[in-house]
């Protein structure tokens, strides 16, 4: 018997997930899913809905105007402070979403830490605009109390001007784009490979060579994977150049956005092997991918808010994966949250990671 | 050939599946250095026998020996040592012949010089042309080219030549012997009896999943001849396919 050279799975691997990365990015349907139509959205959205989003704040009457975080609300183009609401009208116009948010700021008597006590009134009717007025108001906090931590070694006052980000259109719309796209490489992408690898007999030739089953799979999700990130990222930095998409952090916010697409994009193949599995042709793909992509993308919040539905469909809304996904890829990007603080989000991905996943492997077909 | 040295020992194979018995009860050997012939009509058992041997498909029964290693405890070993081309196989359907042969080489954890493989096989232009884009003959050649990667012991070929025009039947006999002469044992399904005889040193006849014959295909004619077998008609020199190699020529056509 000759001497074995040993023989590395590793290698195989990687010889299969080169393959079959040049492959898909030759295959024009992928590249359109995954680059092309989340583009096409967010350069329609970008110029349709520019400037439209704003906040409608009403000021309660006995709201102290004269201090730093009222001057710099003031300066936040997205949030409309009107004071001319009555206090009798604010109730009803908070509950039919006419107004997002009341505010009322008040000054603590000397002394007291915090100087500002800073109350604000939402409803479930614009949830999400409530949440952005937060996220400017904490925002506007962190400036102002690191800008004060400073002062006391500096004899002299100065003035602080306090730069709040503006929360545009493209800052909603990306990371829902963004969801999307992972969603339809990762079901449609991974459902037609697989099922066209065991029709063609591609799978049949490979299984004829010494690799092992969980290597072929391993391959081709590697190179499935880095073909939605690369997507993922250059939809970040089109976005970021050509629409100024806000990158809070700059490239660790970048980074951390990759971090959630890796994970959304391996619970989504999850529901691609599984289609794969459940498909018995090409032409049974798209129906049952549909039923599970169309919902999401409809209802995740990738192209309005969440809370603009109504309150019967909401939980439907609230356990869709790719809600999850879109609400923490906001979070990372524009609050600059860190994936530790979005943990909960990543907790229920995590969960339809393992449910899948049991039911993928129960489903699927090697020929 | 070296009858001493069995490189396929078959014993007592038996494959059912839910309603049919694919393969009854086959035995046989093959010996180092050999082209073996699985000979039979369609939905004998040979590729079914075959793709058992190659460790592509469980059996229900029997004893497999490849190189020594048993199919039930050393597929993976086997793999190592064999070339398989299947009766059906496709390859990634957007990449070049070159970068499929890397792959392969990936997949053998072998180094090559892809043009060197396409070489071998005559379709050292067609480097850059992808797989759908050949023609059958160039498609089983590249096939064959596969299963040479990781310089193989023994080569698998099911059904190579159906579908071939005779040009490209003869060039594929070619090749086959040139691996046959290069020391390599070549196991090799047809329904073609033309083909057997040319090709095969020795070969089995499958009919209903059980062997019905196994010698050279010169003695298995004598048999016959001496129960006193006689064709109905009186034989001429030529055939009608060698009028047809003679006046189209016999040199490699691949369109």
């Amino acid at each position: 018997m000759m001497e074995e050279k040993k023989y590395s799975q590793i290698k195989a691997m990687f010889a299969i997930a080169r393959a079959s990365l040049r492959s898909t990015t030759r295959s024009p349907s992928a590249v359109v899913f995954t680059l092309a139509f989340p583009l096409i959205f967010i350069v329609v959205f970008g110029f349709i809905g520019g400037g439209a989003f704003s906040v409608d704040v009403a000021v309660k009457k006995d709201c102290d105007k004269n201090n730093p975080i009222y001057q710099a609300l003031l300066n936040v183009p997205v949030v409309k402070l009107d004071t001319s609401v009555t206090e009798a009208d604010m109730k009803t116009n908070l509950e039919k979403g006419r107004i997002d948010a009341t505010l009322s700021i008040k000054v603590n008597s000397a002394g007291v830490m915090p100087q500002y006590s800073v109350s604000v009134e939402t409803s479930n009717a614009s949830r999400e605009r409530g949440n952005i007025l937060k996220s400017v108001l904490n925002n506007i906090f962190y400036t102002i109390n690191t800008e004060i931590a400073r002062i006391p070694t500096v004899a002299e006052l100065k003035e602080t001007e306090v730069n709040v980000r503006e929360y545009k259109t493209i800052d909603f719309i990306l990371p829902g784009q963004l969801g999307f796209s992972l969603l339809s490489s990762g079901v449609f992408g991974t459902a037609f490979v697989f099922l066209s690898l065991r029709q063609t007999l591609v799978i049949k030739r490979f299984f004829a060579t010494p690799i092992q089953r969980p290597f072929i799979v391993l391959g081709e999700a590697l190179s499935r994977l880095v073909f939605a990130l690369t997507g993922a990222l250059i939809i970040i930095l089109i976005g970021h150049y050509a629409f100024g998409f806000t990158l809070i952090h700059g490239i660790a916010t970048v980074i951390n956005m990759l971090v959630l697409s890796t994970l959304g994009l391996i619970v989504f193949m999850g529901f691609g092997f599984a289609v794969s599995g459940i498909a018995k042709n090409e032409s049974s793909i798209p129906p049952i991918a549909n039923i599970i992509t169309l919902p999401q993308f409809l209802l995740s919040g990738t192209f309005f808010s969440i809370s603009a539905f109504p309150s019967w469909l909401q939980p439907i809304c609230n356990v869709l994966p790719l809600t999850y996904l879109n609400d923490a890829m906001r979070k990372v990007a524009f609050e600059g949250a860190s994936l530790f603080s979005v943990g909960h989000q990543i907790g229920i991905i995590c969960l339809w990671g393992v449910a899948i996943y049991i039911l993928a492997v129960k489903v699927f077909k090697w020929e | 050939m070296n009858r001493e040295n069995s490189i396929i020992r078959v014993k007592d194979l038996v494959k059912h599946y839910e309603q049919i018995q694919a393969v009854n009860g086959i035995s046989f050997d093959v010996y180092e250095g050999e082209i073996f012939g699985l000979l039979g009509p369609n939905g004998a058992g040979k590729t079914t026998t075959l793709e058992i041997i190659e460790t592509l498909r469980e059996k229900t029964s029997g004893e497999i020996y490849v190189e020594g290693l048993s199919v039930d405890k050393d597929a993976n070993r086997i793999k190592k040592i064999i070339g398989v081309q299947l009766q059906a196989a496709g390859y990634y359907p957007s990449l070049t012949l070159l970068e499929l042969l890397r792959l392969f080489s990936g997949l053998y954890n072998v180094k090559i010089v892809p043009m060197e493989m396409l070489k071998l096989v005559g379709l050292e232009d067609r480097g850059n042309a992808k797989y759908k884009e050949l023609s059958g003959g160039q498609k089983q050649r590249f096939s064959i080219c596969t299963t040479l990667i990781n310089r193989p012991k023994i080569v698998f070929l099911d059904e190579p030549t159906t579908g071939l025009d005779p040009q490209a039947r003869r060039n594929l006999w070619d090749l086959i012997r040139m691996i046959r002469d290069k020391g390599t044992t070549v196991v090799i399904t047809t329904h073609y009896m033309d083909e057997a005889e040319n090709l095969c040193d020795r070969v089995a006849i499958v009919e209903k999943g059980k062997i019905i014959a196994l010698d050279t295909p010169d003695k298995l004619i004598d048999a016959l001849v001496a129960k006193g077998f006689e064709r109905k008609k009186e034989v001429k020199q030529a055939n009608l396919e060698d009028v047809f190699l003679a006046l189209t020529g016999q040199e490699w056509r691949d369109e």
